[in-house]
């Protein structure tokens, strides 16, 4: 995939009904599609942070950008450079660990600091928080082995710390 | 230039029209804060509050609880006979005046009959609000009678909605709503009331009334812009002091700022030509030395070439839109760009800025004007070759039409030239869409701001009648015609039977063609004479009876040499709306024209202009 395309957008908006529906709304309007999309309570909970990843060029979607926010109920917006910030996904997934795969499975949990959240003899739910394409790298590696569900919470981002001197 | 009846109204001025007092026009039964009332009476206290002296709706169901404290209100409520009426009149009215227009309609039908008003009024900038009733809270999203989603409905038409929940919420929203309406770039906002916040006899309409106050908004992500950045104005001022062939791109933004009068004094320190967009006619007076008029798609050749050849456009208010560009990667290509919006979202969106400046309008240029001033007035570049230029332009290439002939239809230039001379100045215009608006806008000649009023950004046919009746309703004793064309007469009419009923005395000029004359103009040109559903047919229906039946004044004119008196006639008629109907030429085309697709460069002047 062409991660050039790929933007990732925050913003903080007010936690009311409908919000949602007008971001994405300003979205639909284009025929953009929202790759990626990531809503909760910030610790203020009056306010709302939407993460979302986008796969748009960058002129219409400084355009989007400036009309996501004129609307009302958005606080403020930023795009965050990939280069500059820091982000974040969860993943649960069941996989199959049937005919002996287990203590393989287990060993992927290990290398890549997975948590096993529930088993039983024929299957393992799995959970991993890492960067995007550390999910996806799992998700390839387990694949050969069944994967029975998978979800993907859709990332979350925040600007890395500047050097303090 | 124009006939000694066009004497300049001193009165007229760049200030919004005062509301009445609030303090004078409440209801008798004014609540105390703390007083327990319910939503309905809490509503129409609000809307009297916030300045609201007339509103334009009609009842349904969702909105009876409301109907009744208006019984008791001061506000004047006019009756429409149709939603869209209701819309346009609010904006007829907001355009005219400065204030926001109020629309009051009823839940499901009512609601999405509104939806191309707030739609015109979002494209154009118009303030408004509009407030729809909607099913019990409990009853939404069950399918129940008369609901649709109409905040839903309307998110992409408005500037902001709100579905209010609580009683208690409805002082604060309103509150909220005026002034998201008014301020920053003003566009519509909805209020959708469920009924039993507002319904006397359900228990969850109960509130204790409170004035809100602006302490009491709660709008975090609302920041409308003010003055611009001075870093970003003095670089425009330096643009602008360098320019040799400058051009001040005034749009309807200045109206909405009030900053007509500064625009003036800034043109005249710098001495730069001005061209005012479909929705700025009025901004600067036509009528003066450095007025080239309207660009685009229709407008003079002066104005579309001087656009083209500039090399400075100072956008004022304006937003580039396709019928002023024409194609875009052709237009204006040695011009640099200052823009200034007080959208930010407007800036550089089509065309590359050099400069931009986020601020309202009338702050920007009174700093530009000072920036001017300090740099000092002799500084500006030498313009004198670029005025020549476009003098000579104007001799070469005045507006031109064919006069008719003996016998033939009347020419829709003659008849709109006749209206403007035998009418003052002050008069406000009214326009519908089409050929009749073209021309309007073309041969009127508009020397005041806040005087010309039509759906640029939409353009809705229809749009006249109501919007006149709306002007006259915020301007009672101001002259207000609608020029409107049949095909748009047929879309609206019924609302002569609201003017004539609640005595609002407009005028209409019908030019009766025939046909839906821009869509045939472009079939001519373009389709080769292909004429497909077009033809209305001038007879059906019978324009003077029918206005007879609305209860109006009506006069049919089919000869050059009646035109005046008719008009005369018309504008004696101050008890009733009067309903002029030309007669006109089918075969008319508006000109200049830049075709679709193609760029200012090409502009088409008329066939008799052409001199190859």
């Amino acid at each position: 995939m062409p991660h050039n395309r790929f933007h990732t957008i925050v913003t903080t908006v007010e936690n009311k009904p409908g919000v949602l529906a007008r971001v994405a709304g300003l979205f639909s309007r284009r025929g953009f599609n929202i790759e990626s999309l990531a809503v909760a309570p910030t610790d203020d909970e009056s306010f709302s942070r939407i993460t979302f990843t986008v796969d748009v060029e960058s002129a219409p979607l400084e355009q989007v950008v400036k009309q996501l926010d004129k609307l009302i109920n958005v606080v403020n917006i930023r795009e965050l450079d990939p280069q500059s910030s820091v982000d974040r996904e969860l993943m649960l997934v069941t996989v199959e660990v049937e005919e002996g795969h287990r203590s393989t499975v287990l060993e992927l949990v290990d290398e890549f600091r997975a948590y096993v959240l529930n088993e039983n003899q024929r299957e393992m739910m799995l959970s991993l928080a890492a960067r995007p394409a550390r999910l996806d790298e799992f998700e390839e590696l387990l694949r050969p082995y069944g994967i029975v569900e998978l979800q993907r919470t859709g990332r979350v981002a925040l600007p890395s710390l500047e050097e303090k001197s | 230039m124009f006939s000694a009846q066009r004497i300049p109204n001193p009165n007229l001025d760049n200030t919004v029209r005062p509301s009445p007092d609030p303090e004078q026009s409440m209801t008798t039964d004014t609540p105390a804060p703390g007083d327990t009332i319910n939503g309905g009476v809490a509503l129409v206290r609000a809307l009297e509050r916030e300045g609201v002296d007339v509103v334009f709706g009609l009842p349904g169901g969702a909105t009876l609880p409301i109907y009744d404290p208006i019984l008791d209100s001061s506000m004047r409520h006019i009756l429409v006979r149709h939603e869209q009426g209701a819309g346009h009149m609010a904006q007829g009215y907001a355009h005219a005046t400065g204030r926001p227009g109020v629309a009051l309609v009823t839940s499901g039908p009512g609601a999405t009959n509104i939806v191309t008003p707030l739609c015109d009024a979002h494209i154009d900038s118009v303030p408004m609000v509009c407030i729809t009733g909607q099913v019990p809270y409990a009853a939404i999203g069950t399918d129940a009678f008369q609901e649709c989603d109409t905040t839903g409905i309307t998110m992409a038409v408005t500037k902001h909605n709100f579905l209010v929940t609580e009683a208690a919420d409805i002082p604060r929203i309103v509150h909220e709503a005026f002034h998201i309406a008014t301020t920053g770039r003003p566009g519509p906002v909805l209020i959708d009331i469920p009924k039993d916040i507002v319904d006397a006899n359900n228990p969850r309409s109960a509130m204790q009334w409170y004035e809100a106050r602006d302490s009491d908004m709660e709008l975090p992500g609302y920041r409308p812009a003010g003055t611009g950045d001075p870093d970003a104005v003095r670089a425009a001022t330096e643009l602008i002091r360098d320019a040799v062939r400058p051009v001040l791109y005034v749009g309807g933004g200045i109206l909405k700022a009030r900053a007509a009068e500064v625009l003036l004094e800034f043109a005249e320190l710098t001495g730069i030509p001005v061209v005012t967009t479909l929705m700025a006619r009025g901004a600067f007076p036509d009528s003066h030395e450095l007025c080239l008029g309207m660009p685009g798609m229709h407008g003079n050749y002066t104005a579309v070439s001087a656009l083209q050849e500039s090399d400075l456009l100072v956008s004022l208010g304006a937003r580039f839109d396709d019928r002023v560009t024409g194609r875009l990667d052709g237009f204006a290509p040695d011009a640099k760009i200052v823009h200034v919006d007080i959208d930010e979202a407007e800036i550089g969106k089509v065309r590359k800025v050099d400069v931009g400046v986020r601020g309202d309008a009338k702050l920007v240029i009174e700093a530009l004007i000072e920036c001017t001033k300090e740099m000092g007035v002799e500084s500006q570049a030498e313009r004198g070759a670029w005025r020549s230029t476009l003098s000579g332009w104007q001799e070469r290439f005045p507006m031109f039409y064919e006069q008719s002939q003996p016998g033939d239809l009347l020419k829709p230039q003659y008849v709109i030239e006749q209206l403007r001379d035998s009418n003052p100045a002050d008069t406000i215009v009214a326009s519908g869409v089409g050929q009749h608006q073209m021309y309007a806008s073309q041969y009127w000649k508009f020397d005041h701001p806040y005087t010309w009023i039509n759906s640029g950004g939409l353009g809705t046919m229809g749009f006249s009648i109501p919007a006149a009746i709306g002007a006259k309703v915020g301007m009672p004793d101001r002259r207000v015609w609608a020029i409107d064309g049949d095909g748009c007469f047929q879309m609206t009419a019924q609302e002569l039977v609201t003017a004539s009923v609640s005595k609002i005395p407009i005028k209409v000029a019908l030019l009766n063609n025939g046909y839906l004359g821009m869509v045939r103009q472009w079939q001519d040109l373009f389709y080769d004479e292909r004429f497909s559903g077009v033809e209305l047919g001038p007879d059906v229906p019978n324009y003077v009876k029918w206005s007879e039946a609305m209860g109006c004044a009506a006069i049919r004119v089919d000869s050059p040499e009646e035109v005046a008196p008719a008009i005369a006639e018309a504008n004696e008629i101050n008890d009733r709306p009067v309903v002029v109907e030309f007669r006109t030429d089918p075969r008319e085309n508006v000109f200049p024209m830049v075709p679709s697709g193609r760029t200012n460069s090409d502009v088409v002047v008329h066939p008799a202009q052409r001199g190859e």
